[in-house]
């Protein structure tokens, strides 16, 4: 398939991505930002962003999106293409699409992170058809049902929250016997009429034909098994990098976020890693966009040092 | 008819059950994000199948009784009809050429 060249590999278009494609392009570099999915990544699915600095409030779609029209503006170039692998090739890197290759003197991984699933039967099959990973989209379709909330995070009570303006009532599904939850969003979830909570409980499996019909639960103390009849699984119990691509060639911690300098430097020369796929990320839009901006200076430098004529 | 056209729950028979070509659906609402992804890739699929099938936006905010009658769960959903017959869906924000595959079925 078809190869070809840029200066500057961008993999993943959320807010570090797109902030690291607008530097590289304001450089001069042919820059390329490569997207398996929808342009911004996790905030394409926030309502609302409110603490991203000199925007008051704005939809996580649309910052994205004026990210997007800035970046290309400067002459950035977006593909549609899931990454299978990144290589060596010479003295630059060879990044493997469904596409075809793309070839760059360096490569900007800005792959971000992705919900965690449960792994359990029926999960999979039945998302979209009452498990969801997103309160915000789709809890509009459960108006007076039932629905589980998974988790016992901050996202897990943020979301079970939203989905209140909807469903008749929503159980807090929790492994443990206390939330992880930051305090203000504990007090507000008790505080809501229609939250309950089953805690020391894990789902065993999600129930249902062509939609969710129910969940089947196990005490994790008692051992005890138990169904419970509803519409809706919202599923909010962490998140992991998107870093498969990068197995065997960069170092990762234990919970395989790409280990890098304060350059966002991987060991690798010419190979650079920011925002949420790299280790100790703070995990917001704004830090994500600084990650961004330093590997993109951090990967001009190091083309003007490597490939100097 | 190169546009894709709105379409409610009083016209859903008549526009998209009695086609006599294919026809995709696409269920969207203002607040999805990703609804609008999806949205100009149906407006180009519409160009390229002109003639040879109908495409429609349903706002499921307006219309929840053809949303809830096919099961709807989260959107964007694209739904493919043949004949009156539900023949594929595509649940969530894919790329062109998944769509492309969806409605082909219809073709089949």
């Amino acid at each position: 398939m078809a190869e070809r060249e840029y200066d500057i590999v961008i993999i993943g278009g959320g807010p570090a991505g797109l902030a690291a494609g607008l530097y590289a392009a304001r450089g001069m570099h042919r820059t390329v930002l490569l997207e398996k999915g929808v342009v911004g990544g996790q905030i394409s699915l926030t309502e609302l962003v409110e603490n991203y600095p000199g925007v008051p409030t704005v939809n996580g779609f649309d910052l994205a999106q004026t990210m997007l029209k800035q970046s290309e503006s400067y002459g950035m170039e977006t593909e549609y293409v899931d990454v299978t692998g990144v290589e060596r090739a010479g003295q630059k890197w060879r990044v493997r699409t469904g596409a075809g290759d793309f070839i760059g003197k360096a490569v900007i991984v800005t792959a971000g992170a992705e919900y965690n699933r449960l792994g359990v039967p029926g999960e999979e099959r039945l998302t979209g058809k009452g498990v969801s990973y997103c309160a915000t989209c789709d809890a509009a379709f459960f108006r007076d049902m039932e629905a589980a909330v998974i988790g016992g995070g901050d996202a897990a009570m943020d979301e079970g929250l939203f989905t209140t303006r909807y469903v008749s009532k929503a159980t807090v599904i929790h492994r443990r016997d206390e939330l992880r939850a930051s305090r203000i969003l504990q007090e507000r979830a008790f505080a809501n009429e229609k939250m309950s909570f089953l805690w020391n409980t894990v789902v065993e499996e999600v129930l249902g034909d062509e939609q969710v019909t129910g969940v089947k639960l196990r005490n994790v103390v008692t051992g005890e098994t138990s169904e419970m009849p509803l519409s809706a699984v919202f599923i909010f119990i962490g998140q992991h990098p998107n870093s498969g691509f990068l197995d065997g060639l960069v170092e990762m911690d234990a919970g395989k976020h790409a280990i890098v300098d304060e350059w966002m430097r991987t060991k690798q020369p010419g190979l650079f890693a920011a925002g949420d796929v790299r280790q100790n990320s703070a995990r917001q839009v704004a830090s994500s966009v600084g990650d961004g901006v330093t590997a993109a200076i951090a990967a001009d430098h190091y083309i003007t040092d490597t490939f100097r004529e | 008819m190169a546009k894709p056209a709105e379409v409610t729950d009083n016209e859903w028979d008549t526009q998209v059950l009695k086609s006599d070509v294919p026809v995709m659906v696409d269920f969207w609402a203002p607040w999805c994000g990703p609804c609008r992804m999806v949205s100009p890739l149906v407006d180009e699929l519409a160009e390229e199948y002109d003639g040879k099938a109908r495409f429609f936006k349903l706002n499921t905010d307006d219309n929840m009784q053809t949303a809830s009658k096919y099961g709807i769960r989260s959107i964007p959903t694209l739904l493919v009809f043949k004949g009156g017959e539900m023949v594929d869906q595509v649940i969530g924000f894919r790329p062109k050429s998944d769509l492309k595959k969806s409605l082909d079925k219809a073709f089949a």
